[in-house]
């Protein structure tokens, strides 16, 4: 209860405010609208949809052949296992769980791999975040260049994240429209062409939106020309094992360049998708050193970063991923579910494409099947994007990325029927 | 190509926990880090969390979905009417912005970065008190600000230099950004009365000053979450527009959880949808959304009036447990004869006392007596119980006579 002293003070106060108001810092008034959010925008147009058929093919988050939420087997097992060990919520170190990044690095570089004793590797707020603290610790110390090179098109939240950062931010080639595959003789092209060093982001697999990546022999093609040019290879890889179902498959590029020890590699990992633990926020940034020494320096400038950015990680998702990639039989369950969600992906991707066919499309749709991972790069036209969102309660971004994860066995016929609708012309 | 990288200093609050950590004597009082311990040394989970950890682990809802980049509503909600009141004019008239962040240090920096891309006048400097907690300037100008001080503890009563803050208000050029510590101030623990925060005030409205208040103990400094919240509903009542960087670190214990909140409040309505477009902008670049768990315990927390009232049981608990190990070092000290006025002691308010104690006092703390405390003589008296209570007050006794 406030004393009376104060609750007299409060009042009066109250009371001028009616009379004129404090001359305020006028902070606020010329402040623009900032721009739309295209991704989180669909889901609001269609939650307000009330159509029956609607379908969400907007966010990447994955879902059942029910259309809902999966919380992994392996993650409520590990969830039951924490609740057990009544644990604390003490502060992490400012790196994170390190029993979690520790097992992140195995997973992403490999265990066998020699790159394990000389990695710099802090935890951070899911893959924005690993981009987030990669592009500030770029910004401050890669002083060969100051911009960071995307795959044209690449994830929206990119460049909007380096640009933050306070690096510039300019493409390479990499989506063939014509193809609805990859373009690589202009993304060579391009990568060659880059001032020497430049910082170049890389999808390590299930290129995001397209889905189109390059097959083990354009990866060799890609990292001779990174390495020649000795450029700066960014991966980030937010799809590791939710891409083929295997988790040392879709890391392959990446250990590849890593084995090689030519050109310097950074690395932004998620769990989200593969361990659905999304609003959890669990992943890491990490930098392969030369030595021990030099991860230690390393670390003890990511520190520096990382203290006014948010101070430590959150604990709950690390503990979870912790728990499943440490204990084996849970991170055997984990990779089992891993590619159950891939494998379902997958056969929406056949049965999407056979329907397609089925119904006697004019149209080439192998892209639908040659392309991996959560997204699907259809090349529908925004105007086509718009009628299946008008005429069918079909929402999908404008640039044709549907999320195939929100394809199921109960509404990828009319998905095909609606496309096919909107594409017949 | 990172050879030429020197390796950083380390950060030395973290560097003293570790040290502390690794000293073996059974004697060892740990007076560094300022998270809450019971009175047996050890760190507590609120028992109204661990039932709403229950709740949470038996709702067969529950998943792991991307919050939006807004932020849970039932956290955003309930921490608005928490720090801005019941009845508050600015919910009312819908002036109120709130983003869910990385606890206290995430609201701190979007804010911060907020600031920097839309502050007038643009050269605007940010003032944090001489002393702060340690991560503001740090913030502030990773920010891109310039950090100036202004006065706030006078080092002969340990008490609050309020002609100097005022002055230092008075003497900075026009529309400045202030940081204010809502309540419990960090490091000191010396907060203004409700007649110096008016004062505070005129001198902030006279230059048209910006407030940005840093909320991390609310309920935890005089146990009371109203009282805790005086000074903002106060600046809000006067009519100022603020920024409000929110924490449930310490008061829920959710440290480790990152669960915290930035309020913006706005001068009139027409004004939140480019405020929030652009704290949304921003916060999407940084962490594109915020973790989701912490805001769930403190979302049920907050809107269960049953859970929401054992809350406040709670927090009295472990703010009259420091209140009263506050009393019982400062009445020690008096009872030993330690030279000099130890009123400071039970005067501070929060998790933190600044005791007066010099650099090489603090040292021999720890040398001889296996006691941790940062360099400034600040101590977190959460770290005191009635375990050690007496061999502390012996060893502040000893330093004080015989150390200078």
């Amino acid at each position: 209860m406030l004393s009376s002293a104060l609750r007299t003070s409060l009042r009066r106060t109250a009371a001028s405010q009616t009379s004129t108001p404090a001359r305020a810092l006028a902070t606020w008034a010329q402040i623009e609208m900032g721009p739309p959010d295209a991704i989180l925008g669909i889901t609001e147009a269609f939650k307000r949809d009330g159509d029956a058929r609607k379908m969400n093919l907007g966010v990447g988050a994955y879902r059942t052949d029910e259309g809902k939420p999966y919380v992994l087997g392996a993650v409520r097992k590990a969830e039951e296992a924490l609740l057990a060990k009544r644990l604390d919520k003490e502060y992490l170190p400012i790196t994170g769980l390190a029993k979690f990044t520790g097992a992140a690095a195995e997973l992403a570089y490999g265990a066998d791999s020699s790159a394990l004793g000389r990695v710099a590797i802090t935890q951070t707020i899911s893959g924005t975040g690993a981009l987030r603290v990669g592009g500030a610790f770029l910004q401050r110390f890669y002083k060969t260049q100051q911009t960071v090179y995307l795959p044209s098109p690449s994830w929206g939240n990119h460049a909007a994240v380096f640009r933050d950062c306070g690096l510039k931010v300019a493409n390479y080639r990499y989506y063939d429209a014509a193809t609805r595959g990859l373009n690589l003789g202009a993304m060579l092209d391009d990568l060659r062409a880059l001032p020497r060093g430049s910082i170049v982001l890389l999808h390590a697999c299930a290129h995001n939106p397209t889905g189109v990546d390059p097959t083990p022999a354009q990866w060799q093609q890609i990292q001779s020309v990174v390495e020649e040019r000795e450029h700066l290879a960014f991966f980030d890889m937010a799809y590791q094992g939710f891409a083929s179902g295997d988790a040392d498959r879709d890391a392959a590029a990446l250990r590849a360049f890593v084995a090689a020890g030519k050109a310097p590699v950074v690395l932004s990992q998620s769990f989200a998708k593969n361990m659905g633990l999304y609003g959890e926020r669990v992943g890491t940034f990490s930098i392969v050193g030369a030595d021990a020494a030099e991860r230690d320096r390393l670390l003890s400038q990511i520190k520096i970063l990382v203290r006014p950015l948010y101070s430590n990680p959150p604990i709950n998702g690390a503990r979870i991923a912790s728990e499943v990639l440490n204990n084996a039989p849970l991170r055997t369950e984990w990779l089992g579910e891993v590619k159950q969600m891939a494998d379902r992906i997958i056969g929406m991707r056949t049965a999407l494409r056979s329907r397609l066919e089925e119904l006697g499309s004019v149209h080439s749709w192998n892209h639908i099947t040659d392309q991996i991972g959560m997204f699907c790069y259809t090349g529908l036209k925004p105007e086509q994007v718009d009628r299946l969102a008008k005429d069918f309660h079909i929402y999908l971004t404008r640039d044709g990325r549907v999320s195939v994860a929100g394809i199921t066995t109960a509404n990828v016929n009319y998905l095909a029927e609606s496309i096919h609708s909107v594409t017949k012309n | 190509y990172f050879a030429n990288i020197p390796e950083a200093p380390a950060d030395s609050i973290l560097k003293l926990s570790v040290q502390s950590k690794a000293d073996p004597s059974s004697n060892k009082v740990d007076l560094g880090v300022g998270a809450y311990r019971d009175n047996n040394g050890k760190p507590w989970i609120l028992p109204v969390v661990s039932k709403a950890s229950s709740r949470l682990a038996t709702d067969p809802g529950f998943n792991h979905e991307y919050l939006s980049v807004g932020g849970l509503p039932a956290l955003t909600g309930g921490a608005q009417t928490l720090i801005f009141g019941q009845n508050s004019r600015a919910i009312d008239d819908k002036r109120v912005y709130t983003i869910q962040t990385i606890s206290g240090t995430g609201a701190n920096m979007v804010g911060a970065v907020f600031l920097k891309q839309f502050k007038r006048p643009e050269n605007a400097a940010v003032y944090i008190s001489k002393p702060t907690w340690g991560n503001h300037r740090s913030i502030f100008q990773t920010a891109g600000h310039e950090v100036r001080e202004y006065r706030y503890c006078n080092y002969e009563t340990l008490g609050l230099d309020i002609d100097g803050m005022v002055a230092d208000l008075r003497a900075a050029p026009e529309g400045q950004i202030i940081v204010l510590h809502a309540c419990a101030h960090n490091p000191t623990g010396i907060d203004p009365t409700a007649e110096q925060w008016q004062q505070i005030a005129d001198a902030m409205e006279e230059r048209g000053h910006f407030p940005f208040f840093d909320c991390a103990y609310q309920g935890f400094a005089t146990g009371d979450v109203d009282r805790d919240a005086y000074a903002i509903r106060l600046f809000v009542a006067r009519g100022f527009e603020l920024l409000v960087a929110e924490s449930f670190a310490k008061n829920m214990g959710l440290y480790g959880e990152r669960t915290g909140c930035l309020h913006a409040v706005t001068r009139s309505a027409d004004l939140i949808p480019a405020v929030s477009s652009q704290l949304n902008r921003l916060s999407r670049a940084t962490i594109s959304t915020a973790a989701a768990y912490g805001a769930k315990v403190a979302g049920t927390v907050l809107q269960d009036p049953e859970l929401y009232k054992e809350w406040l049981d709670n927090m009295a608990e472990m703010s009259s447990r420091i209140k009263t190990m506050r009393d019982a070092l400062r009445d020690k000290l008096v009872e030993l004869g330690t030279p000099g006025t130890w009123d400071h002691v039970s005067n501070q308010i929060g998790m933190f006392s600044f005791t007066g104690l010099s650099k090489p006092q603090v040292a021999a703390l720890k040398e001889k007596y296996h006691m941790y405390l940062t360099e400034d003589g600040r101590i977190s008296v959460a770290g005191l119980n009635t375990g050690n209570i007496d061999y502390a007050a012996k060893a502040i006794d000893d330093v004080v006579r015989n150390v200078k």
